[in-house]
């Protein structure tokens, strides 16, 4: 199958889906944008919780992908933080992303971990560069990197070396080693 | 007049025998965190074959070892694991940096990799190159032997006498933490906010 065949029954089944939803939620709980054969429902962070539990409902039975970014400086961007899950229905093979934005102080969305344990270290790794809270979680903690760093380093602001975190050691001397 | 020493035996300072046991017979402790490790390995193999200078007995526990080389970059999260590997080497011990990352963080100059481990523990000897050459390696290991010979002593006496911090006094490249990223990225001024 081409290319273009393949995107196009690809939309056809992410229309079929959406409306569906649609029809489940209510017409203005989210919009879709689609990129070749990327398909996203976009949401506000307070209705992103009720979609991805209806995606589940529906047969996204499997949380492939998690993460987040920092749009801060990014040309048109009206919110700071995006976080996006991507779907899988395991057995149809339709994917979807579901994409929600937060913003400063305190950025905070609901934890997926009653719906796919998967998320577990996903949202952690989330919490660990971009500092978004996930409320539910049963262990937010930092994944990456050790537990007393105190920054966001993936936040746009953060600079590249850092803030003195990886120097912050005491030397051994060779007199006392 | 002077004794006439007998056939057989040879006459020398308990420093020297010592520098001469123990020159010949270093055992590596392979830190290889990285690409470095790979070339550390192909030092060890037959083609270049570390053992032509005695010091093919790697182990990787670092009480049985005696010279560390510390192979590839170093993050944040491994200084306290180095730290505590050195002080586990039993005396006498010394360090090779192998590497540019090694000796200074090499190209990767971000907020989690430490710009040379000579910041936290004490080396005797650098090894440039990104990364070096296993011909390289063999050299620094000789200067390491050199080094044993010339200054080495029965009770690692040379050790007690360098009290004092060995790494970099100041880092050029050490940007204050007020500094902040442009992005998208800024060409013109190298992604970095002008003043």
């Amino acid at each position: 199958m081409a290319d273009t065949e393949r995107i196009a029954v690809v939309r056809e089944r992410f229309d079929a889906t959406a409306s569906l939803l649609r029809g489940k939620l209510g017409s203005d709980v989210f919009t879709t944008s689609t990129f070749r054969d990327n398909c996203r429902l976009i949401a506000s962070s307070d209705k992103v919780y009720v979609i991805l539990e209806a995606c589940k409902l529906h047969g996204f039975d499997m949380l492939a992908d998690m993460s987040g970014a920092d749009y801060l400086h990014y040309p048109d961007a009206k919110d700071r933080y995006g976080v996006w899950y991507c779907l899988v229905n395991t057995s149809t093979g339709e994917r979807v992303i579901v994409k929600t934005y937060v913003n400063d102080p305190n950025p905070t969305l609901p934890s997926v971990y009653g719906l796919w344990k998967g998320c577990d270290w996903m949202e952690r790794e989330v919490y660990d560069m971009y500092g978004i809270e996930f409320k539910g979680h049963p262990d937010l903690r930092r994944i990456l990197l050790p537990d007393e760093f105190s920054s966001f380093p993936l936040r746009k602001d953060y600079p590249m070396r850092g803030k003195g975190e990886r120097h912050n050691f005491n030397p051994i001397l060779r007199s006392e080693s | 007049m002077a004794i006439e020493p007998m056939e057989g035996i040879v006459l020398t300072q308990l420093d020297h025998l010592a520098n001469w046991v123990r020159k010949n017979s270093l055992w590596p402790m392979p830190f290889a965190t990285a690409c470095c490790g790979i070339e550390l390995m192909a030092t060890g193999a037959s083609r270049h074959d570390i053992a032509r200078f005695g010091s093919e007995a790697m182990r990787f526990t670092p009480r049985q070892c005696d010279l560390m080389i510390v192979a590839g970059r170093v993050v944040m999260k491994m200084v306290p694991v180095m730290q505590r590997i050195w002080l586990q080497m039993p005396e006498p011990k010394w360090c090779i940096s192998m590497g540019a990352c090694a000796s200074s963080g090499g190209v990767f100059d971000t907020y989690a990799v430490v710009q040379g481990i000579d910041r936290f523990i004490p080396v005797d000897i650098y090894v440039p190159g990104c990364p070096p050459r296993p011909e390289q390696l063999i050299q620094a290991v000789l200067d390491i032997q050199d080094k044993i010979k010339r200054t080495g002593t029965l009770f690692a006496r040379e050790f007690k006498n360098r009290s004092t911090f060995e790494g970099p006094r100041l880092n050029p490249a050490t940007i204050p933490a007020s500094e902040r990223m442009i992005a998208p990225g800024n060409y013109e001024t190298a992604t970095r906010l002008q003043d």
